[in-house]
């Protein structure tokens, strides 16, 4: 009886509180939703006897996927976990899609029409290694077509049909299998297929070694190359014998460097990229290479397709200044082009990465070609007859930061409202409108005011808003490509390629780091174009030179690049700008200097103002060390750039190496705005929060809890939880969980982190709130004291100051599993926060901060029930209608992003991961703006009525008086 | 019971050792203080031992130099964890020629440093826990200086480093009155989170009961039933002026009656 009434009032008040779920017709409003699939890394085609052509893909964002070839659209498509990637993907049977995937342990089939799962084996393996998958055509067992899978040191033949293993081939057949073994001795098995035991096996040891990739020239002959990269080595192995036979590079072409073997699985052929040409190597019958063909840039190309007559073709594409050449010739003879075409292609789409080609029949009974191919950007283009069909950006599967831009002002003088709307059709729309708030519309009707919401005038405008709903959001990619989505339709504004092949030598291939708000102008820079930074890296070694790249964001057009010449560890951007608006931000390098952009003298003149007061600390993961540091001089006594400053250390955490293990470290966002420090407590107490923007959020694990969930009993692993003032390098909060484990996924903002563990004991996943109060403001609470002024509310903190705060800590069970969580922001910070949690099924739930709230208590006193305050459960509740993803699915979600509205009631947020999805929230409902579908016809049609309705009796009634005087 | 004894005293020790933190606070010239005999006679003596560590300072960027000792007990609990207590402090006072370097640090607002090894049983151990302070914020009369040491184990995570009270931004110039340091300490080890309650059943059987047990306060006769007063009120007074019109109608009748009369006559 006591839990049930509990529950009933549970509900009552969850009820009570604010309800964020949409209406169906409201789906598409203010959100939308975009599926990608990643970059292509394998394709097979499917197109004979088919109704419905397409192509499977696979991905580096282990994405396998079927999409019409007519269209690009996705027919279906699967996210296989983050450390299942696929190694291989076919087609059997010509109604399977087979993927083998995590190192070749997973073989799967999926049924190719709808995408579902016909059956899944697991095959043993023993050591993590290349993996292979092929299905062989003429390889018939029983009315079975075996699929053969090597992983993980085994080699397996399982059945296409139900995933059996076989091992009852009828005929006694041979298969050869080459191996390495040490990279520098190769062995060759031959197999019986039909009991699969090794019948011989022989081996030979090449002493020089063997490097990279393997070209598998024909069924008894592969080419490799030596450990130095400058000798090409045939392997032959016919009847089981190995031969090596060596070829010098510079034997076939001049001034050979370091040799590279391209795409393979060429016929009697081998492509080989030396000095940025690449060159086609015919092996002939007796390992004896000649050089083909060459061609001068880098080319990309695919495997062989077998063509009509026993013949067997291949495509290359290359780039021709702004045109792509995409060549299918004949294996057999070079001279032959079956395919000569020149496409137009985009700058900023970079190098082509990947060809697959597939060949039909036209109407004349010729071969006609189609090719996909992937870009240095990800893009997936099909070309067919010298034209582009479709394309997919495919960057955007992997954005790796993102941050938002404003729109350009509405010019004086042209108003676009009044170019896109008549009076009439204003007042029409405004009549459905009426019609459906009077529930007097037809079915009609009703679509009619749906597309009408859908394609909204001002939605998808690209100007700026007065509510600051309409913005830009600017993503990285890992292909280091910028985008600029509009918030409104999430079409893409602009894109740019950081490294396009037209930039400098120097730095053939930076890789984008990180994103920042380099210029944000307003008040008295405004006709100057906002700006973002982006920080790149021309390697992938951290200590490798650094590339700053300045980019307009009305335009899209690089404004400025430049090899900054030292490394990039960290970008600190600090609260400082010039008269430009630009902001100052401070880059630190592997050795221990920073240096100061923009490079002028005026942010220098303002950084030297504030040289004393800036701080900066490290974490060194790997050794649990975190240190501060100050700035200390000009680093004039090393080089002559005065932008760079040596700095000193000035403090450090040093966590014990056998206890604890740093896996999280979090701070608030720099650019987030706090309301009020105050916060009233229900009996008209005041607490102040302690408010700083120089707090890091630490958390550790026992090593031995580092590893997987439940890798650990209780006893052995302890989560401890650190807030570290990052000028003192105190510790301000210190609190150990027993017998919890990671992964730590936390937020932080104004004065609480909240973040989720894993307890073991209880076998939950568990919250815990941490809220900081300020005490040395306690005593501020006297009226007359802030009459007479004899307060230190205005008085500077100063973090030398012994800190005099307390923290409040609750915890709670959450009964999901989180991959990232935010918090929403506001323009003010005066609207509620709520938490967005992305679940482990890709969705996103937004939490009312008011259940991660200290304060809340089991029973709580009327007047605190007043205030808001739930009472104590524990656990937090998931609500169905609060997913703002409402049916979708973020699939393989990584990040969220918040970004403040003009409006204070409204925050936008943008999550990515495979796909992306973005929607405007509303955390304390609309409570400053009239609702989008607000009929003004409605209030303007009763406002007449009421007007017309005084007037005709104001006529009646005189009329009446008349007749009453005149009786 | 003589077994008992020792058991008894090692519980307590677990539970005093179990608390959020220990503080031991003496100024320099605090005397030493004497370890209790009984703890010294219960205590296995092999659990049980002598560690000292020393305190190092540097002034702006000079090197590192001796500038204290602190010795402690290092407690051996049998489960393996290790506990520091019954600190103790020795500072030593500056010489002259530090004395003007830590003027100097005065004068140009730098910091000054000092470091512990990060493992009291083997230092340095892995690294120094570096800690600084502006030189501004130590002078009061004498210098100030307070020490929090987060432990953990024989290892020490952080140190916290200061003057006990506040340091006004910006920080004023001025040179200590006495050149003796007035030194607190406080150990500080990690906090346990609470466990996570569960609420059964009884705990909600609880909440219920109390719920009974405190009825609501008792409202007067007017809060309860003013619904129903003031309609009641509104219809008496009513039925007043009715009563009273209905003595006025004796009198309005007949002034009725002539109107009728006229308006004929105009007809």
């Amino acid at each position: 009886m006591a839990i049930k009434a509990s529950l009933l009032l549970l509900v009552f008040l969850s009820s009570t509180i604010v309800s964020f779920s949409l209406y169906e017709d409201q789906v598409g409003l203010m959100d939308w939703h975009q599926r990608y699939i990643g970059k292509v890394k394998h394709a097979v085609f499917h197109t004979q006897k088919a109704g419905r052509k397409r192509v499977i893909v696979s991905t580096e964002e282990n994405v396998v996927a079927s999409l019409d070839l007519r269209h690009g659209e996705i027919f279906w498509r699967h996210v296989l976990g983050t450390n299942d990637a696929i190694d291989g993907v076919e087609i059997a049977l010509g109604k399977y899609v087979i993927t083998l995937s995590s190192q070749g342990s997973t073989l799967r089939a999926w049924n190719l029409p709808d995408g579902q799962m016909v059956w899944e084996t697991s095959l043993h393996s023993a050591q993590i290694s290349k993996s292979l998958l092929s299905v062989p055509i003429n390889l018939k067992v029983d009315k079975d077509y075996p699929i053969l899978a090597f992983g993980g040191g085994y080699l397996h033949a399982v059945s296409a049909i139900d995933g059996e293993r076989v091992l009852q081939p009828p005929e006694s057949s041979i298969i050869y299998v080459l191996g390495f073994l040490h990279s520098s001795e190769a062995v060759v098995y031959q197999i019986d297929s039909k009991t699969g035991e090794v019948v011989a096996e022989k081996s030979m040891v090449f002493p020089d070694g063997f490097s990279g990739a393997v070209s598998s020239v024909s069924s008894d002959k592969i080419v490799v190359l030596d450990s130095t990269r400058s000798i090409l080595v045939t392997i032959g192995f016919l009847d089981g014998d190995i031969s090596f036979q060596k070829t010098p590079v510079s034997d076939l072409v001049e001034d050979s460097g370091n040799a590279e073997i391209l795409s393979p699985l060429l016929s009697n052929m081998v492509a080989v990229k030396v000095n940025r040409r690449t060159i086609f190597v015919r092996v002939g019958g007796e390992g004896k290479l000649e050089v083909v063909d060459s061609l001068s840039d880098e080319t990309a190309m695919s495997v062989s397709l077998p063509v009509a007559d026993d013949q067997v073709a291949f495509a290359s594409a290359h780039h021709e200044g702004s045109k792509i050449q995409l060549m299918v010739k004949l294996v057999d003879d070079l001279e032959t082009v079956l395919l000569r075409e020149s496409i137009e292609m985009d700058q900023h789409r970079g190098r082509v990465d990947k060809v697959f080609i597939n060949n039909y029949i036209k109407t004349d009974m010729s071969n006609g070609f189609r090719a996909l191919i992937v870009m240095e950007d990800h893009s997936l283009l099909l070309l067919q007859q010298g034209a582009i069909v479709w394309s997919r950006e495919e960057g955007l599967a992997s954005v790796t930061d993102v941050t938002t831009a404003e729109l350009p002002v509405e010019k004086d003088g042209v108003s676009v409202a009044k170019v896109e709307h008549t009076l009439v059709d204003w007042l029409k729309g405004h009549m459905l409108k009426l019609k459906g708030s009077l529930l007097l519309a037809s079915p009609e009707d009703v679509a009619a005011i749906q597309e009408m919401r859908m394609k909204s005038s001002g939605r998808s405008k690209l100007t700026r808003d007065h509510n600051g709903f309409r913005k830009l959001f600017i993503a990285l990619t890992r292909a280091g490509k910028l985008f600029a989505l509009h918030t409104g339709d999430g079409r893409i504004v602009w894109s740019m390629l950081l490294n396009s092949p037209s930039k400098s030598e120097a730095c053939e291939r930076p890789s984008g780091i990180s994103l920042y708000q380099w210029q944000v102008p307003h008040h008295h820079a405004m006709d100057e174009n906002p700006s973002v930074l982006v920080v790149g890296r021309c390697g992938s070694d951290s200590s490798a030179p650094g590339v700053l790249s300045f980019v307009d964001v009305y335009t899209g057009k690089e404004i400025s690049s430049s090899d900054i010449g030292h490394s990039v560890v960290r970008v600190m951007p600090l609260p400082f700008t010039d008269s430009t608006e630009q902001r100052l931000h401070l880059i630190a390098d592997t050795e221990g200097h920073v240096h100061l952009y923009p490079k002028t003298s005026e942010a220098l003149s303002i950084f030297q103002r504030e040289f004393q007061n800036v701080y900066w600390y490290t974490v060194e993961g790997d050794d649990g060390i975190i240190r501060g540091h100050g700035m200390k001089s000009s680093c004039a006594g090393e080089t002559a750039d005065e932008y760079c400053f040596t700095t000193k250390e000035l403090w450090t955490v040093v966590f014990p190496s056998e206890s604890e293990k740093i896996i999280s470290t979090l701070t608030r966002k720099p650019n987030e705005v706090v309301h009020t420090q105050a916060k009233v407590n229900t009996d008209q107490d005041l607490l102040y929060k302690y408010v700083s923007r120089n707090l890091l959020f630490v958390a550790t694990v026992s090593p031995k809890g580092a590893g997987e969930i439940g890798s650990v009993t209780p006893e052995e692993s302890a989560l401890v939880v650190y807030l570290i003032d990052t000028i003192t390098g105190r510790i301000l909060h210190r609190l150990s969980h027993q017998g919890c484990q990671g992964p730590v996924h936390a937020v932080f903002s104004e004065n609480w982190v909240v973040y989720h563990y894993f307890n073991l004991r209880a076998h939950k996943y568990e919250v815990t709130v941490v809220e900081i109060y300020d005490q040395s403001r306690a005593e501020n609470k006297n009226v007359w004291k802030l009459v007479l002024g004899k307060h230190n509310l205005t008085a500077p903190i100063s973090s030398y100051s012994r800190p005099e705060m307390f923290t409040k800590s609750q915890s709670y069970f959450f009964a999901q599993s989180v991959k990232t969580i935010a918090v929403t922001s506001t323009a003010k910070g005066i609207t509620s926060k709520q938490l967005l949690i992305g679940t482990i099924g890709d969705q996103i739930l937004a939490l009312d901060k008011r259940f991660v709230d200290p304060r809340r208590t089991l029973n709580p006193s009327q007047a605190e029930k007043e205030e808001g305050i739930i009472p104590l459960t524990d656990s937090l509740p998931i609500i169905p209608q609060s997913y703002i993803t409402h049916s979708l699915k973020v699939e393989g979600l990584r990040g969220i992003v918040t970004a403040p509205a003009k409006l204070e009631s409204t925050t936008h947020v943008f999550a990515y991961g495979v796909d992306l999805f973005y929607t405007r929230l509303a955390p304390s409902k609309t409570y400053d703006s009239l609702a989008d579908d607000f009929s003004y016809a409605l209030l303007l049609i009763t406002i007449v009525a009421l007007v017309a309705a005084i007037y005709i009796t104001w006529v009646i009634s005189e009329k009446k008086e008349l007749s009453e005087k005149w009786r | 019971m003589a077994k008992l004894t020792p058991f008894f005293f090692l519980s307590f020790l677990i539970i005093s050792s179990s608390l959020a933190f220990q503080s031991d606070e003496f100024g320099l010239e605090g005397a030493q203080q004497q370890t209790p005999t009984t703890r010294k006679r219960y205590s296995d003596p092999d659990s049980d031992s002598k560690v000292q560590f020393s305190l190092e300072h540097a002034f702006g960027d000079s090197d590192f130099s001796p500038a204290g000792t602190f010795s402690a007990r290092l407690k051996s609990w049998s489960h393996g964890g290790k506990t520091l207590t019954k600190l103790r402090f020795s500072r030593n006072g500056f010489s002259d020629e530090e004395k003007d370097t830590f003027k100097n640090l005065l004068k140009g607002d730098d910091f000054y440093r000092i470091r512990l090894p990060s493992n009291v049983i083997s230092p340095p151990g892995k690294e120094f826990v570096v800690a600084s302070v502006r030189a501004r914020c130590l002078p009061r009369d004498g210098l100030d200086e307070h020490f929090v040491i987060h432990m953990e184990g024989a290892n020490i995570l952080a140190l916290s480093y200061g003057s006990l009270g506040a340091c006004q931004y910006p920080r004023q110039f001025k040179l200590p009155a006495k050149w003796s340091f007035n030194s607190h300490t406080i150990l500080k080890s990690s906090e346990q989170a609470p466990r996570t309650p569960i609420f059964t059943e009884e705990i909600l059987g609880g909440e219920n009961a109390e719920g009974e047990v405190d009825p609501p306060p008792e409202r007067s006769f007017w809060a309860k039933y003013w619904m129903y007063l003031i309609p009641l009120g509104l219809v008496v007074m009513n039925a007043v002026t009715q009563a009273t019109n209905m003595a006025e109608e004796q009198t309005g009748g007949q002034t009725g009656g002539s109107q009728v009369q006229q308006s004929a006559r105009r007809r």
